[in-house]
């Protein structure tokens, strides 16, 4: 019994006298690629021309500032940890007396490194911080010429006092309603997991 | 100076800038062909629609390092691509290029030579063509290299004499070997390729074999042999033997329009009221569109056919070809013979 209805007979007629001849075949297949002189390419000729994206797309990383102007990031390090490709890397250290303005919590990141070649872009890292500090942009990485330049510091991803990163495109309705208890939501998966690999051990 | 000479000498230089001009522009051509057909852009980057990519092309070819085999016989190994390139330019002298000229009552025939055994001549440097890839397939001393070769001689070799045999049937109708003779013919008479169109046909596919163009590029099968015959070849070196394969390009295309199709001569040239110079000037530009159109079909078969196993390619030769050519001549002559009573 077929499985499917695709399977097709083996042909094992020799080829008739026409056939033999090649030439109609050939003259087919001239027919084939003279159609494609007259089709349009696909090619989207790239620095001249940008192919759309969505507006909601995720590209390059930016950590953002406060109303204040002072960095979001308090280097709790969720994001390192939701990381599923292990791109992100960071240290933290303790903000000093007369730094509030640079800095907008206690703690903060000294070094907050993101590898651009090991990031997936899947946006995790923008769903588990607390603090509304990462987020992903419609921005694309550029290439360079050699992989240490593609290790995103603090100077790379932290954005401009003077011309900020709109981030409001991701904003959409279902994000703001995922935000709307954020804090509650991570805290209660995070205890979870604790108590799941007590109850294990 | 003699004024003959002076337009003798003149002519061979714009025929050789042409052909190369034209060979440049080829690869530019071919590239860009082989793109849309493959629904690609091709060279965009080099001047508008890339056309500076034959300059920046020629520019890349020299700026290459040179290397020469320490094993290689380095005479011959230097002489293989000049000796290509040679016979690949010395074809262009007994093509007629239009009507005459006429300055001060003088015309002069764009022709460089119309010597009366056009033909044969043609026939014989292409034979000697096979030289250059033969000397640089066995100077490289390297086994892809020889194995190129050896395809590319023995195939040259085998489609040279059913090239030859179709040539008999159309020498046989026009009773002279004059390349110029036969074009003046074609403008009295309908062209060749009505009365031969079966010799048309082997003329082409062996056009195809001699200038080892796909679907007969095995000596060059960059996927088997690596480049074949020029797989030790850099810089310009290896840029002649590739620019000398667009120039056989082009003068087949030549030889084929001035054969079959008629050479500079186009329907009802004469009841255009034109006379002298103007015609001869649209005459050469009706030649030029003609080998335009077949250097388009050169590429286009290069982009549509796959390439054929040697046994095919020698089956093809030898058993199909040439019977064919041989039959062609038979009929020929039946049919003159019939004609000729008749009328």
């Amino acid at each position: 019994m077929a499985l499917t209805n695709r399977a097709q007979k083996v042909q094992t007629a020799s080829l008739s006298w026409s056939e033999k001849l090649y030439l109609p075949a050939i003259l087919k297949g001239m027919v084939i690629t003279f159609t494609h002189l007259f089709k349009r390419t696909p090619t989207i000729k790239y620095p001249e021309q940008k192919r759309e994206i969505a507006p909601v797309y995720r590209g390059q990383h930016v950590l953002k500032r406060d109303e204040a102007g002072a960095e979001r990031c308090t280097a709790c390090g969720l994001c390192a940890v939701a990381c599923p490709a292990e791109a992100i890397t960071m240290e933290s250290a303790e903000r000093k007396k007369g730094e509030e303005g640079l800095y907008r919590e206690e703690k903060y990141a000294k070094i907050y490194e993101i590898n651009m070649l090991r990031c997936i872009f899947c946006g995790l890292c923008e769903e588990a911080c607390p603090k509304e500090a990462i987020f992903l942009t419609d921005r694309i990485v550029p290439t360079t010429f050699n992989r240490g330049e593609f290790i995103y510091g603090k100077d790379k991803l932290v954005e401009s006092k003077d011309e900020p990163v709109d981030v409001t495109k991701r904003q959409t309705p279902e994000v703001l309603d995922f935000k709307k208890d954020k804090k509650h939501y991570h805290n209660r998966t995070f205890l979870d997991k604790i108590t799941r690999k007590k109850a294990a051990h | 100076m003699d004024p003959i000479l002076l337009y003798k000498i003149i002519l061979c230089v714009v025929v050789f800038a042409v052909s190369l001009g034209i060979a440049a522009y080829m690869t530019w051509g071919e590239r860009k062909l082989a793109a849309i057909l493959q629904d690609r852009v091709g060279p965009n980057r080099a001047g508008p629609f890339g056309l500076l990519q034959p300059i920046a092309d020629g520019i890349k070819m020299f700026m290459k390092e040179e290397m020469i085999p320490g094993a290689s016989n380095r005479f011959l190994f230097i002489l293989a691509p000049c000796f290509f390139m040679l016979t690949a330019c010395m074809t262009g002298v007994v093509i007629p290029w239009g009507g005459g000229i006429t300055i001060d009552g003088v015309t002069y025939p764009m022709q460089i030579t119309d010597i009366n055994i056009g033909l044969l001549y043609l026939l014989g440097v292409v034979s000697i063509g096979v030289y250059g890839i033969m000397i640089g397939g066995w100077a490289s001393n390297n086994k892809y290299s020889l194995m190129g070769a050896l395809r590319a001689s023995s195939q040259m070799i085998s489609y040279e004499v059913a090239m030859g045999l179709a040539l008999i049937a159309l020498v046989m109708m026009t009773g002279t070997l004059s390349l110029g003779e036969i074009a003046r013919q074609q403008d009295e008479g309908l062209a060749y390729v009505v009365y031969q169109p079966l010799g048309f046909l082997i003329f082409i596919i062996c056009a195809f074999a001699e200038t080892n163009r796909a679907p007969f590029d095995l000596p060059e099968s960059e996927s088997e042999l690596v480049g074949g015959y020029h797989t030790e070849y850099s810089s310009m070196k290896l840029g002649f033997f590739l620019f000398a394969e667009y120039i056989n390009m082009f003068i087949s295309s030549a030889v084929m329009a001035t054969l079959y199709f008629g050479g500079y001569n186009f329907p009802f040239q004469h009841e255009l009221g034109l006379e002298g110079n103007t015609l001869s000037i649209i005459q050469t530009v009706v030649l030029f569109a003609k080998i335009l159109i077949f250097i388009f079909i050169f590429m286009w078969v290069r982009w549509t056919l796959p390439r054929f196993r040697y046994d095919q390619l020698m089956n093809l030769g030898w058993k199909v070809l040439l019977p064919l050519a041989l039959a062609n001549i038979f009929f020929t002559g039946i049919g003159m013979y019939l004609f000729g009573k008749l009328g």
